[in-house]
């Protein structure tokens, strides 16, 4: 289905949620490192979140206040990670002076105008990610803009936030969540619906996230960067859409998700050429007895747990719920994920799916008679458990169904890894926020500022030229590493090898096209750290190892960061010329015979044998030079 | 918005963004023009002393006397002030469930934080606390703040005596209006403790872990708040606690089984008084005896010393401390270790200050042995009466038996 954007009306804002580099949380002096541990020093604590009806927001209190009121929050407590902060148990400590300084250079970076005193703020989130039952947050810039072909993007605000807690494990009645990331600094930076095509979205978001790198503060690998977008589109709804981790697939979000809506308006259409009305969603009745016979396990197993069987008939709906709405997501899977949300039970089956799962002909034929159904034109959605989750999953379905007959409804919605979304919750209403009354506000002065400037982000554009021309990286190159993640290391690591014989060129290639060969062959590279690189390249730049040498020693490296440098580069310390020409002339003298015989392949046959020993320790331009040589007296001359 | 005391300087003013956040925005070298005027009353003092009420499910009536402190205390989100005040409708609100268990009513007596309160205090939340209990409450539960809680309590179980029913005193460590309030649960133990516990004791009802998974029924004269910040601050030292509430089962379990049951109503007593010269004395290397001198040229009747180990002072005070139990100054010894019992017959020192006639505290809580002090000089006019009354065991403020189990256990390298 081609779309055309601007046609449709596209907007989409964007949300950068980035963790800043700091040495400590934002509000306690625990280590910013995520837990990777044993379970032994992991300690369990349970919690309940509860809110006074009164302070529910826009959100329909009663229902919120059910759903919270039920659902257990496990924390699991890492030993080393933690302390009573995170765990909601001493009130927070000063705002993290380096995060502040961190925050405020990437907004000059943007431009962006900085407030003079920086009041934290509560923000209500109810869903136990912050064992507070709120997100401490602040604004510390408010506008700026962002350059891009299309046109400025202009910012809104940028706020420096702590980050949630992880969530480990999501079951219907318990949720469980790591504290380690919870306080981890965030910038935020939150631009105005103002980019026209998915292209574009993923164009900004690549520049903010390159400009966020060019401070060297910000924290590196998955989770550590996070998008949420807003997209809207004309006659549609504005739907908020979070935790994009992977920002490749910003663009494909979009698409996905202007498709859906513009599917959910063809439905809303077809439904009103049908004439179909809010009172031909039917009420929910107890259809248990029809399948008592049923053939169907996951009827059968529920029966027999006394759960029951519960029905709706929407009329006029049949083929809907089989309508497409992204790619392998019908318009029964969003509801569906209504059942799953609302009502904690797997999923629905409705009758444009049937028979199937076990369910024959004649328990359809049954269901459609005993609710008074037309087979022709009407569909009956199923759903089977235990009578409270099932009245409250229907209740939603059906709730769903009828907004169907007016559109887009408004919704946050969480992306799945193939680029589709799923329903998460209503959007919030205005958010509720208060004042930290724990936390003094922080005025920004001179001394501020002076520290922020050292953060301040350099032009991308102005990057990438200096990178071209200066450095004479090629522009594929260049614009290689300003998509990695190294490009700071790349300045670092130029900085302190400038005049050796390690090159511009070679730092590119070696961060970029060779990291990520070694990542294609599923080495674990996040274990190479700059201090690594700049270890093995002043064994290089020193030349106690070839470069040939350095992938191999990065490998093995990787593969077993415990093992000493020293004992991996064993293998590929370099051989004196001396040592080589010895080597080569063995490998001669002891293959004579056949080197004669094979004449036009001599110089392979040796180069292969004399490589096996000397691969990483020798460049194989000078191995070559001297075979040639050796061989030259033994054979007069070497063909090739 | 109006500036708090938090604000740095004047030159600031605070902007609500639509967006619900606060920023300050410098006035140097700013244009600045009022729009439109609007007032908002902040903390205001109206309806201090208000009794509210709401209806609920039987014929029970629960009676909660609100004295301020965080378990009252929300904060406003428009305007950030802290209103310490608590009605019927504001608890149910935050805690619905307590309609199923009888009809509220709250009386708004005090507004105050814990730390500012005085034994005259103690002296109008008994009497309110007795006016409840005759009035026909089936639960009659204090909501304070926390800091001097254990104080309060005290003086409650010493001022009323012969209780028909429990009298429960609630606090919390984080403020209601937050999500992860530990005010709900204590709220609910509370009222579950005052309907259906068999001691007629005055009790603590406070988190006993930093789950939400039991409230502890702490003995009033036994709770100490050992920690700064922690839910599970209030904890019983050289006792147990009387009873523990189970969530989310609201399952009520006694585990001690040394307590004062609930008497008849027409039994009751109330002894309100305090006497307000009392001091606290904690013993320090260099601690000086102009300072016991002090408090006897100035009146004191009492002074409680927190004693160094066993119950020690050093030897330069202890003139003073003649000279003071010489004049009628009733001086008492309990000990700063916080956990054991004082024996003053071990060192030369104790047995020193033993014959100038200082009565050892046992193994009562210095907060406790301040607040019998003052209750006994404040009701009993004959000292030898005040001194034997304060060494007996009145409302099981001493406990003679420490068994090992009752210490607590920190982190010594162990699993978690």
């Amino acid at each position: 289905m081609e779309i055309n954007y601007s046609e449709v009306g596209l907007q989409v804002g964007l949300e950068i949620h980035q963790q800043l580099d700091t040495s400590s949380k934002l509000f306690c002096r625990c280590p910013t490192k995520l837990f990777e541990g044993s379970e032994e020093d992991v300690a369990k604590v349970e919690r309940y979140l509860r809110i006074a009806r009164s302070e529910t927001g826009e959100v329909d209190p009663a229902a919120l206040y059910e759903y919270m009121k039920r659902r257990k929050i496990i924390y699991l407590v890492p030993k080393g990670h933690v302390c009573n902060v995170e765990l909601d148990e001493e009130p927070p400590q000063e705002l993290n002076k380096e995060a502040l300084s961190i925050a405020l250079g990437i907004s000059m970076g943007f431009k962006s105008k900085i407030v003079d005193e920086v009041y934290v703020m509560r923000k209500i989130v109810v869903d136990g990610s912050n064992t507070t039952g709120f997100q401490r947050t602040a604004i510390i810039a408010l506008g700026g803009e962002l350059l891009d072909e299309e046109g400025a993007i202009r910012i809104q605000t940028i706020c420096l936030e702590e980050d949630a807690a992880r969530k480990v494990r999501d079951l219907s009645s318990s949720v469980v969540y790591n504290l380690d990331r919870l306080g981890i600094p965030l910038i935020e930076i939150s631009t105005a619906p103002d980019m026209r095509s998915p292209e574009q979205v993923l164009r900004v978001a690549s520049r903010i996230g390159l400009m966020l790198r060019l401070t060297g503060r910000v924290r590196r690998g998955l989770g550590t960067i996070r998008q949420d977008i807003n997209v809207s589109i004309k006659g549609g709804a504005k739907i908020e859409i979070k935790g994009i981790q992977n920002l490749e697939i910003v663009d494909k979000v979009v698409r996905y998700e202007v498709m859906r809506q513009l599917n959910l308006l063809k439905i809303m259409n077809e439904a009103i050429m049908r004439g179909v009305k809010d009172e031909d969603i039917g009420s929910i009745s107890d259809v248990t007895d029809v399948f008592k016979n049923c053939r169907s396990r996951l009827i059968l197993s529920n029966l027999k747990e006394g759960n029951k069987v519960y029905a709706c008939v929407l009329r006029r709906f049949k083929g809907l719920l089989n309508f497409e709405v992204q790619p392998g997501r019908r318009f029964g899977t969003e509801l569906a994920d209504y059942a799953r949300e609302w009502g904690g039970i797997t999923g629905i089956i409705h009758t444009d799916e049937l028979p199937g799962y076990g369910i024959g002909v004649e328990e359809v034929r049954e269901l459609y008679r005993v609710l008074n159904a037309d087979g022709g034109e009407d569909v009956v959605v199923i759903v089977v458990g235990p009578e409270d989750k099932c009245v409250r999953a229907m209740s939603a379905v059906v709730g769903r169904v009828k907004e169907a007959l007016r559109g887009v409804p408004k919704e946050t919605r969480v992306v799945n890894d193939d680029g589709t979304t799923r329903y998460m919750r209503p959007q919030p209403g205005a958010a509720r926020m208060y004042p930290e009354t724990d936390i003094p506000p922080v005025r920004i002065d001179e001394g501020v500022i002076k520290e922020a400037l050292k953060y301040v982000p350099r032009d991308p554009t102005a990057v990438y030229e200096e990178l071209v021309s200066k450095y004479s990286l090629s522009p594929e190159l260049s614009k290689q590493l300003l998509r990695s993640p190294h490009i700071i290391q790349f300045y670092d690591l130029l900085k302190e090898f400038s005049g050796s014989e390690i090159t511009p060129q070679y730092i590119a290639s070696l961060l970029t096209v060779q990291l990520k060969g070694l990542k294609s062959e599923g080495v674990p590279i996040e274990n190479i750290g700059i201090e690594v690189l700049r270890e093995i390249l002043a064994l290089v730049r020193d030349g106690r190892i070839s470069k040939d040498g350095v992938i191999e020693v990065l490998r093995e490296y990787a593969l077993d960061p415990k093992k000493p440098i020293d004992d991996l580069i064993r293998k590929y310390v370099r051989r004196d010329l001396e040592e080589t020409t010895k080597l080569i002339v063995n490998i001669v003298e002891s293959n004579r015979d056949e080197l004669i015989r094979k004449r036009d392949k001599a110089f392979n046959i040796v180069m292969g044998l004399a490589m096996k020993e000397l691969r990483g320790r020798v460049d194989g331009k000078v191995v070559a030079d001297l075979v040639r040589k050796v061989l030259n007296e033994l054979l007069g001359s070497t063909p090739a | 918005m109006p500036s708090t005391e938090l604000s740095s300087k004047d030159d600031v003013i605070i902007v609500k963004l639509a967006n619900g956040y606060n920023l300050g925005i410098s006035l140097v070298n700013a244009y600045v023009e009022v729009v439109k005027e609007n007032y908002i009353n902040v903390g205001s003092s109206e309806g201090e002393g208000a009794t509210t009420f709401v209806g609920g499910q039987g014929d029970r009536l629960i009676s909660i006397v609100s004295t301020g402190g965080t378990i009252v205390s929300r904060v406003e989100y428009e305007t950030g002030a802290v209103r310490p005040a608590l009605t019927a409708e504001n608890l149910i609100d935050l805690v619905p469930e307590l309609k199923e268990m009888g009809s509220i009513e709250v009386v708004d007596l005090y507004r105050i934080l814990s730390e500012n309160m005085t034994p005259k205090h103690w002296t109008s939340i008994s009497k309110a606390v007795y006016e409840k209990i005759v009035g026909g409450a089936d639960a009659v539960i204090v909501a304070h703040g926390t800091d001097t809680l254990p104080y309060t309590s005290s003086a409650l179980a010493f001022a009323l005596r012969n209780l028909p029913l429990p009298i429960v005193l609630v606090g919390s460590q984080r403020s209601s209006d937050r999500p992860s309030s530990d005010s709900a649960l204590n709220l609910l133990a509370s009222v579950i403790v005052a309907l259906n516990a068999p001691f007629g004791e005055v009790v603590v009802a406070m988190h006993g872990s930093i789950s939400d998974n039991y409230v502890l029924v702490n003995r009033g004269v036994k709770v100490r708040k050992v920690h700064s910040s922690r839910r599970d601050a209030f904890q019983s030292v050289n006792d147990i606690p009387l009873a523990k509430v189970i969530f989310p089962d609201k399952k009520l379990i006694v585990i001690n089984s040394r307590y004062l049951g609930r008497c008849r109503v027409e039994d009751l007593i109330l002894m309100p008084n305090f006497e307000e010269r009392v001091a606290i004395i904690k013993a320090y290397p260099g601690l000086s005896p102009e300072i016991i001198d002090f408090l006897v040229d100035k009146g004191f009747k009492g002074i409680v010393l927190e004693g160094t180990g066993l119950g020690h002072v050093n030897e330069a005070v202890i003139p003073s401390i003649k000279r003071a139990v010489e004049v009628g100054v009733v001086v008492v010894m309990a000990t700063q270790t916080i956990f054991g019992r004082v024996n003053m017959n071990v060192y030369t020192t104790g047995r020193k200050l033993l014959m100038t006639g200082v009565l050892p505290a046992s193994d009562m809580l210095v907060e406790t042995a301040y607040v019998k002090l003052s209750w006994l000089l404040a009701n009993f006019n004959d000292l030898t009466e005040v001194k034997n009354l304060f060494m007996k065991n009145l409302v099981y403020e001493i406990n003679e038996v420490h068994e090992d189990y009752i210490y607590p256990r920190w982190y010594h390298g162990d699993k978690l």
